[in-house]
């Protein structure tokens, strides 16, 4: 039978909160800007003009076609690399900073999936009403439409942040001392890695359960 | 940027490998095969396990539709990478009998295979039992009573009249849980599986040909998505059902 150590994590503790502190930073920037980048796609995406709809369609293909992971070894190995050779400054640490584009680049293209969902689900009327005000289009969108729309896409764009700070785990790839890659390195180092990584997966279940079954409520309040 | 494309050069497929065995792009297909191995035996597993749990999400009674539903909460919760290091790292040590089998009768290369397989199939499962449960639940109860009044069983019900109809109309979304599992293989990698997403990186390692090696990986992953894509569209308008949404006339 195996007898559990967990004598290794008390000490630990503040190198994992430090890790987790910068989980949650990747998470941030990651939503914020994958929100920002996925409504400007998705707005495109809908847009009488071919060429940005076009566009944007690609992307979001293109995107959503490729493993995380490879996005991620792409930044980690090779946008570093295209960097240094616009800028010039070979000793540069972008790993951090790559990890952010990244994550947001690759999300957007998930979140301009659920946004244009949201914008389609916006009666029809809302648009003819908002031009017979006299608004510019891009007025309607932003003053009617949009504020509309993300009202109901409030629980699925919670859910997808939900499911992005479970992706950001995958930084593990790039080296990056996140929650996971702190604990998988305090296990690694103390011959405790079966206590860690339960640990860490136990703390991970714990904190998305209870985002998960908020968002639920809030669901239940909005429908 | 003009430089980076001034200096790629694709004849890198056609050297052969370090430490032998074909050019390097048959090292990379062969990772494909990998990749697609691992998806099919991973499938498989999701597909029989996410059917058990969603049909028992449907059942009447307080036990087990609170069984499938901590199922789901429990790998929906936990990230996939540290779902595949429990397969890989905890399991072995903490479970007796897999934990020897496990480490006695695998080589290297099949406990990779093993633990992600596992870790895949159980971690979709919770993904195509939720699918599995709106497609069983949108049938309503009219057609689970006109069974029932047929003179079947539960068990009857399910296999014959329900779950047909379900899977028919529940084809759009497992296929894109079928493209979400292969490229969740990818992070089979982690653990050392030499599958497509490893063997780019290691291409770019052998040759310092990190761009063209992910460049072809790419369109790989690309191409495979596309396929899955066309023959899931063919089998979805094969199936289609007559009096559905989208359905034949």
């Amino acid at each position: 039978m195996y007898s559990f150590d967990w004598s290794s994590i008390p000490g630990a503790i503040p190198y994992l909160w430090e890790g987790m502190i910068r989980t949650l930073e990747i998470t941030a920037v990651a939503v914020i800007a994958g929100m920002l980048i996925g409504t400007i796609l998705a707005v495109c995406r809908l847009s009488r003009n071919v060429a940005l709809s076009t566009l944007a369609a690609a992307y979001v293909t293109c995107f959503r076609s490729v493993p995380l992971v490879m996005v991620l070894l792409w930044f980690y190995l090779l946008v570093p690399d295209l960097v240094k050779r616009i800028v010039g400054n070979p000793s540069l640490d972008i790993r951090l900073l790559s990890a952010f584009v990244a994550f947001s680049l690759f999300e957007a293209s998930y979140y301009a999936e659920i946004i244009r969902a949201g914008i389609q689900s916006v009666s029809k009327g809302q648009v003819s009403a908002g031009l017979a005000l006299g608004m510019t289009s891009g007025e309607t969108m932003r003053l009617i439409i949009l504020p509309q729309a993300f009202r109901r896409m409030i629980p699925l764009l919670l859910t997808q942040a939900i499911i992005l700070f479970q992706d950001t785990s995958l930084v593990y790839v790039m080296g990056l001392a996140d929650f996971f890659g702190v604990a998988y390195n305090t296990g690694n180092r103390d011959g405790t890695l079966v206590e860690l990584i339960l640990f860490a997966g136990f703390v991970y279940l714990v904190i998305c359960f209870v985002a998960s079954t908020l968002v639920r409520n809030l669901q239940k309040k909005i429908a | 940027m003009a430089t980076v494309l001034a200096d790629l050069d694709f004849r890198v497929f056609m050297q052969p490998v370090v430490g032998g065995g074909g050019n390097y792009l048959t090292y990379l297909l062969f990772g494909l095969g990998w990749t697609l191995s691992l998806a099919i035996t991973s499938w498989i597993l999701a597909f029989v396990v996410g059917s058990v749990i969603g049909v028992l999400r449907t059942l009447r009674g307080n036990v087990l539709p609170r069984l499938g539903a901590l199922y789901v909460e429990i790998f929906r919760n936990i990230p996939l990478l540290v779902q595949l290091f429990i397969w890989y790292f905890v399991l072995p040590e903490i479970a007796p009998l897999f934990g020897t089998w496990f480490k006695e009768r695998l080589s290297p290369e099949f406990q990779q295979f093993v633990s992600a397989t596992l870790c895949l199939g159980f971690f979709t499962a919770a993904r195509v039992s939720e699918q599995v449960r709106s497609g069983i639940m949108s049938l309503g109860t009219g057609q689970y009573g006109a069974g029932l009044a047929l003179g079947f069983n539960t068990a009857q019900v399910y296999t014959l009249i329900l779950l047909p109809v379900a899977y028919r109309i529940i084809i759009p979304t497992l296929t894109s849980e079928f493209l979400n599992l292969i490229k969740n293989t990818a992070v089979a990698s982690t653990i050392g599986l030499v599958e497509l997403a490893q063997r780019s990186k290691n291409m770019g390692e052998y040759t310092s040909r990190l761009y063209e090696s992910f460049i072809a990986v790419t369109i790989l992953y690309a191409i495979v998505n596309l396929i899955v894509m066309l023959i899931s569209r063919n089998i979805e308008s094969a199936t289609r059902l007559p009096g559905f949404v989208g359905g034949k006339k």
